[in-house]
């Protein structure tokens, strides 16, 4: 059986025997450095920008309502069931489709939708990206297959970097099929190195932080 | 009583450019060492531990221990060759402990010239006096086997008259590698010309390295192309007046 | 007769349009990775290497352990594992999965290891359409092509052998600009991201804690190859474990830097599983397809193990002064650059391809920017030992093996050794080697010595430092 081969090679290679325990790991040293959230902010938006990406801040949930109908437009848009974003108002706006029950549908929405609007479970601070756990109320298509990508997300939310992140969800398999880092629009330079965005994923990405609690 | 140091000219110097050789000895005495030249010494075994050839490797390198077996000091003007002795002879005798302690032992008494003359001798002005603008070469293994990177650098800043010039590509290899050159000569070549592309936009008059099989190389890619800037040999312009 | 190796690398010496694009795409992510690995933006750099190196040691050296809880992990999450020990039994699986499922259209995301298996051809057989959907990757399969670079697979096309592609295999209007030819390649693309069956991606990491598939991108196409086809396969090696999810703070922050200079590429997913209960999207089938095909054998290797350490970062290609010279196309394997060097040999045989561990300067320059501490001269200058060991039997390099126990010989005696220099002084005469050495028959095998000494100059002989600096002792006294 290939299964029973291949650890028997493996073991052979070693010189280990079945149900030996492994020599204890290398530690890991995560470090996470002290910004408060002004530092934090400069950080992301900085990075984010450098990579086309569009930071922004607001004062409160309102404001980012507003802001997000601003961006929307006509639409058509599509938005995740995610609690912040209700919490906002921007699933109910008129140009915004959520609350999908139909995966079908779901589907055909992002397909179609010029607009795609998530909330994010975190942002990294030293990099300028979005975390993403998909789950019932954050599907991956939302953030993926529209042209332009609105991610909402409170202010405390934003941790320093990858390290935080790790050691804040040091087993993110347990809580989700799928997390995702998004760090900018999509991008290639496969042909000439020339850089071109928005290939498969978003060409635009706007992410808007919300200081109110 | 000066302190003796013991020179290893290595085959190539010997053979082709004994002008380094002499350069060397004579920077040295001129800086108080007794210089002596162990004559029994040949080659470090390099040519054929890089074609594969480790048996062959291992007796030429027993010979070189013999040889040096009492020196305090051993220096030489070739960064290669000093690699072989100190990184690859302890694992060319991975098998035969008595030798790999030798070889330890030795690793720790060799050197390449501009290492002895800033760590050892600790000095960087050594006096020397040459009038023009020049670029440095870094030979791999000196670079990367060695870690000499600052040591000829500081060196050639207190030559009196010279000007240096950082060479773009400087860390780039110049394409000998040994066998590579003899079984692969269009890549070797391919690489000596890029590296003289780079000499030419710098404008300089020399090109000066720690390793006269690089120079070698340099030298037949500027000639070829009638570049009139000449190679010199770290030695020869530290023996400059 | 001159081997076809060398005349192909001949060929693209020659081609000054190719050279001038390989030496200078290389220099580019070259200068990108130094801006963000220099000590003022990265201070942890080299101790992330020593860190990396560690971790990959330590999973190699219990990679049974990892294995199983990686199966256990996956099994867990509602995944299934596949063990292949060749690529064929990969190929097999996804073919009668394709079967099962009644597949016809499959995506793929750039997977170097899927090339190694040779997946897409070997599939195609089975009548099913398999598209490629990373660009670069999709022009190469369009141009019926091998990847030029473990990282940018179409880095030797201009933007004008691109258009040329796309309007003879697509039936589209010639368009040379770069950004309205990545549109046209997004458009065809998603149709075939939406309407696949079968979505096959590789891993970057497979991560053991966690039963967990990483796929670090740009473009969004392993996103939408692991997202939208309702069955997903994972291909990787089995060398791509690593313990935990908290190793990914090493490695993530090494691959994009050492790759492309991005501190983190544009997206990074962490797949575990088919879609959870409740989730509106994600495949519904997910397996992971783990495979030896030889790495087993290069395990047993204590010395040239680390060779399994690579995280596919392709650095070493783009230091490397051979590689930016002769570019991917002529190295025999899927892998190219200095770690194609050191891969080929122990998967291929040691002498399918001898010359190649002798294609190198052994600059250094890979070991220096590897991320993961690789010692690939090491690892060269052993295989090239190995080789002409397994190579003695044969004629091949009789008249080599002669002159180095020659030169050994002679090497031992010194009075010897100054007299053989006495002698080709003497024979060299007046002028250096070049002109009488070409005048002898070719026969004698010395084209390299000949083709040596017409880029070299000896200097005019005379006498040897040994002769000198007798002179000058008995003249100091």
């Amino acid at each position: 059986m290939p299964r029973e081969y291949i650890l028997h090679k493996v073991r052979t290679a070693l010189g280990r025997s079945a149900g030996q325990a492994p020599a204890p790991a290398p530690e890991v040293r995560l470090s996470i450095p002290e910004w408060d959230f002004e530092a934090r902010w400069r950080r992301f938006a900085d990075a984010l920008e450098k990579l086309g990406g569009k930071p922004e801040r607001v004062p409160t949930r309102e404001a980012a309502r507003r802001r997000v109908a601003e961006l929307v437009g006509d639409g058509p848009a599509v938005a995740s069931d995610a609690p912040y974003l209700a919490e906002c108002g921007i699933s109910g706006l008129p140009a915004v489709a959520s609350g999908f029950k139909d995966a079908a549908a779901l589907r055909a929405a992002c397909a179609s939708a010029h607009y795609g609007i998530t909330s994010a479970d975190y942002a990294l601070a030293d990099t300028g990206t979005l975390v993403l756990l998909c789950s019932s109320q954050e599907p991956r298509l939302v953030s993926l297959l529209p042209p332009v990508h609105v991610a909402v997300l409170p202010a405390g939310r934003m941790l320093t970097g990858l390290d935080e992140l790790l050691a804040i969800l040091p087993q993110p398999a347990e809580l989700t099929s799928a997390m995702v880092l998004i760090t900018g629009p999509s991008r290639t330079a496969d042909i000439e190195q020339i850089l071109v965005r928005g290939v498969h994923g978003p060409g635009e990405v706007h992410v808007i932080v919300v200081e109110q609690e | 009583m000066a302190a003796r140091v013991s020179l290893f000219v290595t085959c190539i110097v010997d053979q082709f450019f004994p002008r380094i050789g002499l350069a060397t000895a004579e920077l040295l005495e001129r800086l108080g060492y007794r210089v002596e030249f162990p004559e029994g010494q040949t080659c470090c075994g390099q040519p054929a531990f890089n074609t594969g050839y480790r048996e062959q490797a291992r007796q030429v390198a027993r010979h070189f221990l013999e040889v040096f077996q009492a020196a305090e000091h051993i220096v030489s003007p070739s960064a290669s060759c000093v690699s072989m002795v100190k990184n690859h002879y302890p694992e060319l005798f991975n098998k035969e402990p008595e030798w790999q302690q030798r070889a330890r032992s030795l690793a720790g008494r060799i050197w390449e010239l501009s290492q002895f003359l800033t760590e050892v001798a600790r000095l960087e002005d050594v006096g020397a006096r040459l009038e023009g603008v020049a670029a440095y070469h870094d030979g791999c293994h000196a670079l990367r086997e060695l870690g000499v990177r600052e040591a000829p650098r500081r060196l050639l800043a207190r030559v009196r008259g010279l000007k240096l010039r950082e060479m773009p590509g400087a860390e780039e290899c110049c394409g000998f590698g040994g066998t590579f050159s003899v079984k692969f000569p269009e890549i070797s070549g391919a690489m000596a010309r890029r590296k003289i592309q780079a000499l030419c936009e710098s404008g300089v008059e020399y090109v000066i390295s720690a390793d006269a099989s690089c120079l070698m190389q340099i030298q037949g890619a500027l000639s070829r192309a009638a570049l009139p800037v000449r190679t010199l040999h770290l030695a020869e312009v530290l023996a400059s007046r | 007769m001159t081997p076809l190796y060398q005349i192909n690398i001949r060929k693209t010496l020659a081609d000054e349009h190719l050279e001038e694009a390989i030496y200078a795409a290389t220099g580019r992510l070259m200068d990108h990775r130094r801006k963000v690995v220099a000590p003022e933006v990265l201070p942890d750099y080299q101790e992330l290497r020593e860190q990396a190196r560690r971790i990959k040691q330590h999973t190699l050296e219990n990679l049974d352990y990892y294995l199983e809880q990686f199966e256990q992990q996956v099994t867990a999450r509602g995944g299934a594992l596949v063990w292949a020990r060749e690529g064929s039994e990969a190929v097999d699986f996804l073919a009668e999965l394709a079967r099962r499922k009644q597949a016809r259209l499959i995506v793929k995301s750039k997977s170097m290891t899927t090339e190694e298996i040779g997946l897409r051809e070997r599939l195609e057989h089975h009548n099913l359409e398999i598209v490629e959907t990373d660009l670069g990757e999709y022009i190469i399969q369009l141009a019926h092509e091998k990847p030029y670079h473990i990282v940018a697979p179409a880095l030797h096309k201009t933007r004008y052998e691109v258009s040329e592609i796309f309007s003879r295999r697509l039936g589209v209007a010639a368009e040379a600009v770069p950004e309205k030819q990545t549109e046209i390649a997004r458009q065809v693309l998603r149709q075939k991201f939406l309407a696949a069956d079968i979505g096959v991606t590789g891993a970057n990491f497979l991560v053991a804690d966690s039963g967990a598939v990483v796929l670090v991108e740009n473009e969004g196409n392993a996103r939408l190859t692991s997202s939208a086809p309702r069955v997903q396969v994972a291909i990787a090696g089995i060398e791509k474990l690593i313990p935990r999810a908290q190793d990914l703070a090493v490695f993530l922050k090494l691959l994009g830097r050492s790759a492309t200079g991005q501190p983190l590429t544009v997206y990074t997913s962490l797949l575990a599983g088919p879609r959870r209960p409740g989730d509106p999207d994600g495949p519904e089938e997910f397996y992971v397809v783990l495979l030896d095909n030889g790495r087993t054998r290069v395990l047993a290797d204590r010395d040239k193990r680390q060779s399994l350490y690579c995280i596919r970062c392709g650095a070493c290609l783009n230091h490397c002064p051979v590689y930016r010279r002769i570019g991917g196309h002529n190295y025999p394997w899927v892998y190219s650059g200095p770690i194609g060097k050191i891969l080929s040999p122990q998967f291929q045989g040691l002498t399918q391809d001898p010359w190649l561990p002798f294609a190198s300067s052994l600059c250094g320059a890979c070991a220096e920017v590897c991320p993961v501490k690789i010692e690939i001269p090491r690892l060269l200058l052993d295989l090239r030992a190995e080789i002409v060991k397994a190579q003695q039997g044969e004629n091949a390099n009789r008249w080599e093996r002669l002159a180095f126990r020659l030169w050994a010989w002679v090497m031992q005696r010194p009075k010897l050794y100054e007299l053989a220099g006495t002698v080709a002084a003497a024979v060299l005469g007046e002028e250096s080697g070049q002109s009488w050495i070409s005048r002898l028959p070719a026969g004698l095998n010395i084209g390299p010595l000949r083709a040596w000494l017409s880029q070299r100059d000896l200097p005019p002989p005379g006498r040897s430092f040994r002769q000198l600096w007798r002179l000058r002792s008995s003249r100091v006294g």
